[in-house]
């Protein structure tokens, strides 16, 4: 990004001052020089597209992980009041509805898990289906599925996938309101027969890491983790459902914007007023997704807990937390003394919750929600806790993940996936995969620094770092 | 809307160009998180399917596919460039629906109305695994005729 059209408000926040015809509302970009600098000039200009759109609330923001996406930038954040003509939009979400973080915590310790690794890989491997073309033991018809899209990870637990005690970890508990399955195509709910309970392919991943440093003993502490502990993370989304939503979706909001007079500065903004009947059926397809995914990570974490038992009995898997990274959510925030229901699009973003907020569980209500920041398969994620002041810097979020430093096409050329997995087998963690094409386009080095992300997201006081995990074995979609 | 039938008729289809001169045919371009693809032919229908197929071989080497099933669907779309992503989207939907993975595909047009089909398989272990594409997006979407016929590309979301 050419740094030269930035300004620097804060060490850890930039803008992008509008030229003297320009009518948009104020982009801010959290970061430092050296994050700003790797990411692509595509980002600034989708941002500040976003930035243009009706009834926007505040600034269009940018977390430290940004990237470009189609329509929102990746790491894109923005807010719409829907009384004052905001709209939604499919763009601001993705294609990969309620793609989120499930991060268990183990009741075992690194050393007592080593001498088991290699098993527990490859039973996990065994026992979850992984990549393009795996499917799920759990077969769904349409109107079975609509359960699933009304209950979300309360429809799990009822057929017996995980534990009554995770609901209260998951973000909405679990199962979002206003899920609508009558909104959803056929072709989607049909495209999820399979997939239930699969991770996916491209960046999703379940992992097993090691807490390898504590930042903040005391909410590590609250949030159950310790020095040499092992915690499992697993990253995928809604599936072949969301996948057809976004894709029926962003067309016919394209199309309502067109017939509503909605002037988009780039098609994939594709939108409509939030009070429109365009924007409400999107809504109520968007979040039988959410409830879709919250399923989903249900059962891939009762899979891991099988898979845990097997190869190590005595381990317990507890959820730490559950959240989603593409959505839009109906929060209230205060704006200017007010307190207003708005609509938060986070497009690979985290809802970050900070200290005393109500929706979070009473165990972390004093030290914030659980934010999960994936890294790569060969750095390293982090887990922070969402900062005080967060919700009026950025309506309470914080990046998702390392975020792309190079593309898919760059780094296929620069790496081989056999060739990688060796590698890091030679550093000690173990790759489980179907696809050599897709461990070299999640090659490490096609990402950005995490640690650098991380510290962003702290410095920016966007959320606290409270412990980093390093990855010792990993499935890979 | 579309229609659509099932039929196992391999020796069928209208065309088996998805097995030939591939690197002309299409290709791909840059895009930080997902993936462009490119597909030109003589024609607009054949610039097409050159696109699918350069989106099925994101998923697979799509020479080794069996064109074991096929699908045919029709659907209307007067403008070019949402046709474009209305026909890999239709590809991308049938063949996640169906657990299979299509080699093949054929398209033809009248006016704002296309006709267009795929052969496959459903996956099997011996099947290369590459990456799943779950979209075709509005992104760098274009459509247009150049010196050598058509060129057609669009950002897919993987």
């Amino acid at each position: 990004m050419d740094l030269s059209r930035l300004r620097q408000i804060e060490p850890w926040c930039w803008t992008v001052p509008p030229a003297a015809e320009e009518r948009r509302a104020e982009v801010r970009l959290f970061g430092n020089a050296e994050l700003l600098a790797t990411m692509d000039d595509k980002v600034l200009e989708q941002i500040t597209n976003v930035a243009r759109l009706p009834g926007l609330v505040g600034c269009a923001m940018t977390m430290p992980d940004a990237h470009w996406g189609y329509g929102f930038p990746i790491g894109g954040v923005a807010a719409f009041d829907p009384d004052r003509g905001g709209i939604i939009s499919a763009g601001g979400v993705g294609f990969d509805i309620s793609c989120g973080i499930r991060c268990l915590r183990a009741s075992l310790e690194w050393a007592d898990l080593a001498p088991r690794l290699k098993a527990l890989a490859d039973t996990l491997f065994e026992r979850i289906p992984a990549g393009v073309g795996e499917e799920g033991s759990i077969k769904l018809a349409p109107a079975e599925l609509d359960e699933v899209l009304r209950g979300g990870a309360r429809w799990a637990l009822a057929r017996g996938y995980g534990a009554a005690e995770d609901l209260e970890f998951i973000e909405e508990r679990g199962c979002v309101a206003g899920a609508a399955p009558e909104d959803v195509s056929l072709l989607a709910k049909k495209r999820q027969r399979g997939e239930m309970g699969t991770l996916g392919s491209g960046n999703h991943y379940l992992e097993v890491q090691v807490v390898d440093r504590i930042y903040e003993e005391r909410t590590a502490r609250v949030f159950g983790l310790r020095e040499g502990q092992i915690v499992v993370s697993i990253h995928c989304g809604s599936r072949g459902l969301g996948h057809q939503i976004g894709t029926d979706y962003l067309v016919s909001l394209a199309k309502a914007a067109a017939r509503l007079g909605i002037v988009l500065p780039d098609r994939e903004l594709a939108c409509a007023p939030i009070n429109s009947p365009e924007g409400r059926q999107y809504i109520g397809a968007m979040n039988a997704a959410m409830n879709c995914a919250f399923a989903n990570r249900q059962i891939l974490a009762h899979l891991a807990r099988g898979a845990f038992s097997e190869v190590v009995p005595h381990a317990a898997l507890e959820t730490l937390f559950d959240v989603s990274h593409n959505t839009c959510k109906a929060e209230h925030h205060a704006v200017d003394g007010e307190r207003r229901l708005l609509y938060v699009h986070r497009k690979g973003a985290t809802r970050a919750f900070g200290p005393g907020h109500p929706a979070l569980p009473a165990r972390y209500r004093e030290v914030g929600q659980p934010v999960i920041i994936g890294g790569s398969m060969g750095t390293g994620s982090y887990i922070l806790a969402g900062a005080a002041g967060s919700e009026n810097r950025a309506f309470a979020s914080a990046s998702h993940g390392a975020g792309r430093a190079m593309s898919r096409h760059q780094a296929l050329k620069q790496w081989h996936g056999r060739q990688l997995i060796d590698e890091l087998a030679g550093k000690g963690i173990l790759i489980r995969t179907r696809s050599m094409r897709g461990a070299a386009e999640e090659a490490p080095g096609a990402y950005k620094d995490v640690n650098l992300v991380a510290e962003a997201t702290e410095q920016a006081g966007l959320a606290r770092r409270v412990a980093f995990l390093r990855p010792k074995a990993c499935v890979k979609g | 809307m579309y229609a659509q039938r099932a039929r196992t008729a391999p020796n069928a289809f209208p065309n088996e160009r998805m097995s030939r001169n591939s690197a002309e045919r299409y290709g791909y371009f840059e895009h930080d998180a997902d993936l462009g693809v490119v597909g030109r032919g003589m024609t607009l229908e054949e610039a097409f399917e050159a696109a699918a197929e350069a989106m099925f071989a994101i998923m697979t080497d799509v020479a080794a596919v069996k064109p074991a099933v096929a699908v045919n669907f029709e659907f209307e779309e007067a403008d070019e460039e949402l046709a474009l992503v209305r026909w890999l989207n239709l590809l991308l939907g049938y063949c996640h629906e169906r657990g299979m993975v299509f080699g093949r595909v054929w398209l033809e047009r009248d006016g704002a109305r296309w006709r267009g089909g795929a052969a496959g398989e459903p996956w099997r272990s011996e099947l290369e695994r590459g990456v799943e594409v779950k979209g075709a997006t509005l992104t760098m979407l274009s459509v247009k005729s150049t010196a050598d016929g058509w060129e057609a590309r669009c950002v897919v979301d993987v």
